[in-house]
């Protein structure tokens, strides 16, 4: 006994002591699903490019690489997009939704501004790949192919490159530099585009040019036209065809009145370029009321700033010129507009049909397995048609009808012709619990106005075809960015680290500032994971 | 574009560290040379406020003063769970005597070190609330109207968790005990008794008073920074949920905290020489039953029928603290940000 007076014992740590068996259940790390990436039609992983840019300097450039992975058009998916994300964004309960699309829209002019080119790393294929189509759906696969190494023709039936996101989309929501610039970036890669070149039999062309696969995306360029009885002088168009006509030399003549028939996105696009080609009235007549009207509320707000004027509940019965001929229409129980047999007149010089857009699938007449329902061709859930080999996307398959649906269409469909011409079935990734509210602490979030994006002044908006809604710049894209939840993934905030009373959580430092539990220590008591912010870690029970 | 302030952590302005920020600009418990002054293995409960709270300050005051710290330690469960001979916990000097005589030993080493001339090792006296409102009270007066130079702890977990949570003078009223059963007319712990410490060392006029919670890590070691520039005594009354005595969930302790403060129950301010110099303002206000619903010491209240006088007198209370220390938030400035950090943590651009 060499110990000193009345000490019989070794003195040491605690750290002897395995606190850890009293557990019954244990705290694990997870990444849950953000609503954000859930919502998102082209499937980007929103929360993750958030989380680079969020550093702003040289994260952008990170962000703007992981926006890549899945969708080419940053700066096109930033102006058009409406983005369904920040609809589902948890910060929407908290106060605002982040503004998602304007730090996207700012992360994509960065790019065209400091010229950063996506990286293609894959070896070559050896396969060819046909596209047929060069809108937002086809670019979009054509871009992902080239990505994982095959060789890609875009045939295309029009003069330019852009599809609807230049014969549909006015210059005032997309200004062209930035579609020429995103476009340009995908033949900069290697992509052949082949336009004035309309494809009629598909097979054929496969044949010729010896292709391995196609993917046809040709959108859906035909206005829908309702039969209006008209008289001799009435001037009727399609809403499709005069937003095509704004590409062209000569503008469109539409006179002083212009009355646009439909109430959807498209309605909204032709009134509101109607009114900067100088009608002094531009009325959309729909049957229904604003409440049911399938335009954005925002597209709507824009429009009526800017002066269209809005005739609910009416159809046109009779066209003549210089003059329309409206019945009043009222809702039946069931929401359906039923006609009144009450008239009346609308001054209009000329009326524009924006009812919907169809299809032509004639370039599919004659092939095998294809099957067309309701003017739509049904695809496979891996986007294939009935016929091996031809996959399809965009507006010509049965889906909504936006850009990022069909971007969303490109990048699915680019993965499962890879996989088929490697002669391999992709397996449906597994996906991560969605991290909703509740999952959340939203205690620790400092409170953080949105953003608001800055708008033209009127008196431009009406005469000209500048672009409306404007941009970010660093500072305030940083200060958006950072008002992400980062929802479901860890965010590297220490409080883990801080709260635990055992400190039984093990900091692992750089890189990544990533976290372990010491089970070694962990009583289970849940304080981590009550405390974590974005949801990002669970309790298990422990096997017994 | 209008000028914006950019936050450093605006993905968590009241986290404890942010991948964003600096490593001198987080907490102290959030950088990985903490000094961890309270290891694990100790055998508090899952969940226990008081073993995260005295590792929130110890850490702070270790940090603060170049891990130059000698704890003196009242009986407890702070004592009684980190050193069941012949083990410990603590990685810093600490010595315990009694239950009632931590601050009257704080005293002591402070003495010892200024005759040896180490006027760089501080000294920090703690303990529960039991051995500093009730047992340790004669000699914690005693070290402040000396004006000795000790940060004196407190860890108020409103009882006598150690012995089987027993009454103390620190006990909120209308709390179930083991000595205040949920019985009778006024069940549970009578209105009208009991004190506040802080109230009354603020009364001896000495150099620095505090309180803080668990739920808000910056603002406390924001307290024990402050507390450690002074020279003579300095108190600092620390909120702790106790789990196990309060009936809460283990996972629920720092909510309960952060429900405290947001109530008004527990004001969370400073002050020097006797003067109140800083609030921590509410955040989100909420009324009492938030506070007092997931706690089964107050289970009695919401029984058939609920006490809802009860509840409407607690209520009084929290909503004469909101009046007295000016606790709600100022709606012009929008919320503080804990640890008095916002300067530190804005950068305009």
């Amino acid at each position: 006994m060499d110990k000193p007076f009345a000490i019989t014992l070794d003195v040491g740590s605690s750290l002897a002591n395995k606190t850890g068996t009293w557990r019954t259940e244990r705290a694990v790390y997870v990444d849950r699903l953000p609503p954000c990436n859930h919502a998102c039609p082209a499937g980007e992983n929103i929360q993750q490019w958030l989380y680079e840019a969020e550093e702003g300097g040289a994260g952008y450039e990170r962000a703007w690489h992981k926006l890549m992975e899945d969708n080419p058009f940053p700066a096109i998916m930033g102006r058009v997009c409406y983005h369904p994300c920040e609809g589902a964004c948890n910060r929407g309960q908290l106060d605002e939704a982040v503004g998602i699309h304007s730090v996207e829209r700012f992360l994509g002019d960065e790019a065209i501004r400091n010229g950063w080119r996506p990286q293609v790393t894959a070896r070559p294929s050896g396969k060819r790949v046909l596209v047929i189509g060069a809108g937002p759906s086809g670019l979009s696969a054509a871009y992902h192919l080239t990505r994982l190494g095959h060789e890609v023709t875009i045939h295309d039936a029009g003069p330019m490159a852009g599809g609807m996101m230049r014969f549909g989309i006015p210059r005032y929501r997309l200004p062209r530099d930035v579609l020429d610039a995103e476009v340009r970036r995908i033949l900069d890669m290697g992509v052949t585009l082949e336009l004035n070149r309309k494809v009629t039999n598909v097979l054929e062309s496969m044949r010729d040019g010896r292709f391995d696969a196609v993917f046809l995306a040709v959108g859906a360029h035909i206005g829908k036209r309702a039969y209006i009885p008209a008289g001799e002088a009435a001037r009727i168009v399609d809403a499709v065809s005069l937003l095509r006509s704004m590409e062209g030399e000569e503008r469109p003549l539409l006179g002083r009145r212009v009355a646009i028939y439909g109430g959807g996105n498209t309605a909204m696009d032709a009134a509101r370029t109607a009114k900067r080609l100088g009608a002094a009235e531009a009325v959309v007549v729909y049957r229904r009321t604003r409440e049911r009207m399938p335009a954005h509320d925002f597209e709507v707000e824009e429009a009526e700033e800017e002066g269209v004027m809005m005739k609910w509940l009416s159809t046109i019965k009779h066209a003549e010129g210089g003059k329309l001929v409206l019945e009043k229409m009222e809702l039946d129980e069931s929401g359906f507009p039923q006609p009144t047999g009450e008239l009346e007149e609308l001054a209009a010089d000329s009326l524009v049909l924006a009812l919907g857009q169809e299809a032509d699938l004639s370039l599919l007449d004659g092939v095998p397995g294809i099957e067309v329902e309701d003017g739509v061709v049904q695809v496979e859930p891996n986007m294939m048609t009935g016929h091996p080999g031809i996959f399809a996307g965009g507006d010509m398959v049965p889906a909504e009808r936006t850009v990022t649906v069909g971007v969303g269409h490109g990048k699915k469909a680019a993965r499962h012709i890879d996989a088929w011409l490697r002669g391999l079935a992709l397996e449906p990734e597994q996906k991560h619990e969605i991290a909703t509210f509740d999952k959340l602490n939203t205690w620790y979030y400092a409170d953080a106005p949105r953003t608001e994006q800055p708008l033209l002044e009127l008196t431009r908006r009406r005469g000209t075809f500048d672009e409306v809604v404007g941009g970010l710049d660093d500072s305030n894209a940083l200060f958006e960015a950072r008002r992400c939840l980062s929802c479901g993934n860890c965010f590297s905030c220490d409080n883990c680290y801080g709260v635990c009373p055992d400190n039984a959580v093990l900091k692992l430092g750089e890189p990544g500032e990533q976290y372990a539990i010491d089970y070694d220590y962990c009583k289970g008591c849940g304080l981590c994971v009550a405390e974590c912010p974005s949801g990002a870690i669970e309790m298990v029970p422990e096997a017994i | 574009m209008p000028h914006q302030q950019i936050k450093f952590y605006q993905a968590g302005s009241f986290v404890a560290g942010n991948r964003l920020l600096p490593p001198e600009e987080r907490s102290v418990q959030a950088r990985m040379d903490r000094s961890n002054s309270l290891t694990s293995g100790h055998r508090a409960c899952q969940g226990c406020g008081e073993a995260l709270g005295a590792r929130y300050a110890l850490d702070a005051a270790m940090r603060a003063t170049g891990n130059q710290v000698i704890a003196a330690n009242a009986t407890g469960c702070l004592e009684v769970f980190s050193t069941p001979f012949p083990e410990s916990s603590w990685q810093l000097p600490w010595i315990h005597s009694l239950f009632g005589n931590a601050p009257a030993v704080a005293t002591g080493v402070a003495a010892a070190l200024k005759v040896k001339g180490r006027t760089d090792v501080r000294v920090v006296g703690q303990g529960g609330d039991g051995g500093t409102v009730d047992i340790g009270f004669a000699c914690l007066s005693g070290m402040f109207e000396r004006n000795d130079d000790v940060l004196f702890i407190c860890y108020d977990n409103e009882a006598y968790m150690n012995t089987g949570v027993q009454r103390s003078g620190a006990t909120p009223p209308a709390a179930r005990t083991a000595t205040t059963k949920p019985v009778g007319e006024e069940p549970g712990n009578v209105f009208g008794q009991g004190k506040s410490a802080p109230l009354i060392a603020m009364a001896h006029e000495i150099p620095y008073v505090a309180t803080a919670t668990v739920s808000e890590l910056r603002d406390l070691e924001y307290k024990v920074e402050r507390a450690m520039e002074f020279r003579g005594a300095r108190y600092l009354h620390i909120f702790v949920p106790c789990p196990l005595g309060w009936g809460s969930a283990s996972h629920d302790t720092i909510r309960i905290a952060r429900l405290a403060k947001e109530t008004g129950l527990f004001p969370v301010f400073e002050a020097e020489d006797g003067e109140v110099t800083g609030v921590s303002r509410i955040r989100r206000p909420v009324p009492v039953e938030e506070y007092l619903r997931p706690q089964r010491r107050y289970a009695h209240l919401f029984g058939d029928p609920p006490r809802a006088d009860v509840i409407a007198r607690i209520q009084e209370r929290a909503d004469r603290n909101i009046r007295r220390f000016g606790l709600l938030p100022d709606p012009g400035e929008g919320a503080d940000l804990p640890g008095h950090a916002t300067d530190k943590a804005d950068v305009t651009t």
